[in-house]
């Protein structure tokens, strides 16, 4: 039983690392700031700070995941 | 001898009483400072540095913390401060949805851009070559060192104010040589007041004041790259032009990107030099974003709207705040 626990916490860890989280979460914000100042689409635009929001809130978070 | 529960009119006193027992002097009185003494050093480590913190903490708190809750309400609600007497009503996401849908502030996001686009690519090319150019030890660049870090001290104030006398058609000298070199007459053309002009204007003056800041850093970054790399690259008859690429440019782009994510920040943010420069004029030619929001929450008033601007502006230099802590961790463990 205990086995099987180890390997779902080990599982969990290898999802939950911080590094792979951190670059999603640095790609929205970047594509957030992208979509804010692009001249092309007022779409994009007002979907900008939604996705910025998103990026900054989700990178605070998965900022406290381990290594 | 003092009776029981009075104390020492002063520490002399005291002091008196501990060294000589003998003496005239009141001991339970000379005891007192001591057991305060004594109930400090019971403290934990944990508990005094809490002691040490708690002010700052209730500081940050009240100046910054408490100002930007409190924003965040007002961004919620119709406050226009003109009409104060007007009871506050909750208007829930209506300022967020009309500035997300507002023409002139997607504009205004777009003239912010492209002034950092100019400035930082600007400021990269010239402070790289800076760095360059006084990376070769050559004689006096500690004085060259100097005399180019010079802008970078000045007050963005400063700056403005008398970059705006430069610039002067009339008295100004920067029309003047520019006259001399092309033959234009000087009072001919304006560099704040023209159209074509403006927007250079406040990229030049940008770039001036913060290309040392950029050269600083990709100095430190040139600085730490090891001799011997070189001394082997020359060994393999590396040409210069070969080293730059494969050795310079690789080692001091950590160093770089940490300019180009700092300056764009602030420039994204710039408001007082460029306020005092153009105004954001001719018409909204230079108008970036920080002054649009200055304009909207002191001349128009609509404090609801405005505090719903600075929420956005808030959280997109946040967010580009969060990749430029990153990088510099990343420099840091190099």
């Amino acid at each position: 039983m205990s086995g099987d626990h180890a390997i779902g916490t080990g599982r969990l860890l290898r999802w939950f690392r911080r590094g792979p989280w951190e670059g999603a979460a640095m790609t929205l914000i970047a594509a957030g700031i992208v979509m804010l100042v692009q001249p092309w689409s007022i779409d994009l635009y007002g979907y900008s700070f939604v996705t910025i929001l998103a990026g900054t809130l989700g990178f605070v978070i998965v900022s406290h995941f381990p290594e | 001898m003092l009776s029981s529960g009075e104390t020492y009119q002063n520490p002399q006193d005291a002091m008196t009483a501990l060294i000589h027992p003998d003496a005239p002097v009141d001991r339970i009185g000379a005891e007192a400072p001591f057991r305060a003494m004594k109930r400090v050093r019971s403290l934990s480590d944990r508990s005094i540095a809490w002691l040490f913190v708690t002010p700052t903490i209730a500081l940050l708190l009240a100046i910054n913390i408490f100002p930007l809750v409190w924003m965040i309400r007002l961004s919620f609600t119709s406050l226009n401060l003109s009409m104060s007497y007007l009871p506050l009503r909750f208007v829930g996401l209506d300022n967020y949805a009309d500035i997300l849908s507002d023409d002139d502030i997607w504009i205004r996001l777009q003239t912010t851009a492209q002034f950092v686009i100019a400035t930082v690519a600007l400021e990269v090319l010239v402070g790289f070559g800076l760095a360059l150019l006084i990376n070769r030890q050559f004689r006096s660049h500690s004085f060259w060192t100097t005399i180019i870090l010079l802008p970078m001290m000045l007050s963005p104030a400063v700056v403005g104010n008398f970059w705006t006398l430069l610039f002067q058609p009339q008295i100004g000298p920067f029309n003047y040589v520019v006259g001399l070199f092309t033959g234009i007459a000087p009072s001919s053309f304006s560099m704040t007041g023209e159209v074509a002009l403006a927007p250079w204007t406040i990229v030049l003056v940008d770039t001036w004041m913060w290309a040392p800041y950029v050269m600083l850093i990709c100095l430190a970054g040139l600085r730490s790259i090891p001799d011997y790399i070189y001394e082997a690259a020359e060994v393999d008859r590396a040409s210069p032009w070969r080293q730059f690429w494969s050795i310079t440019l690789p080692m001091v782009m950590p160093f770089l990107m940490l300019a180009v994510l700092f300056r764009a920040i602030e420039n994204f943010k710039m408001f007082d030099m460029v306020n005092l420069l153009t105004s954001g004029g001719p018409g909204s030619t230079t108008e970036l974003i920080s002054i649009t929001l200055k304009r909207a929450a002191f001349e128009k008033w609509r404090t609801g709207y405005s505090s719903a601007l600075a929420i956005i502006l808030f959280v997109t230099v946040f967010g580009a705040a969060n990749i430029y802590v990153k990088a510099l961790n990343r420099v840091k463990q190099r």
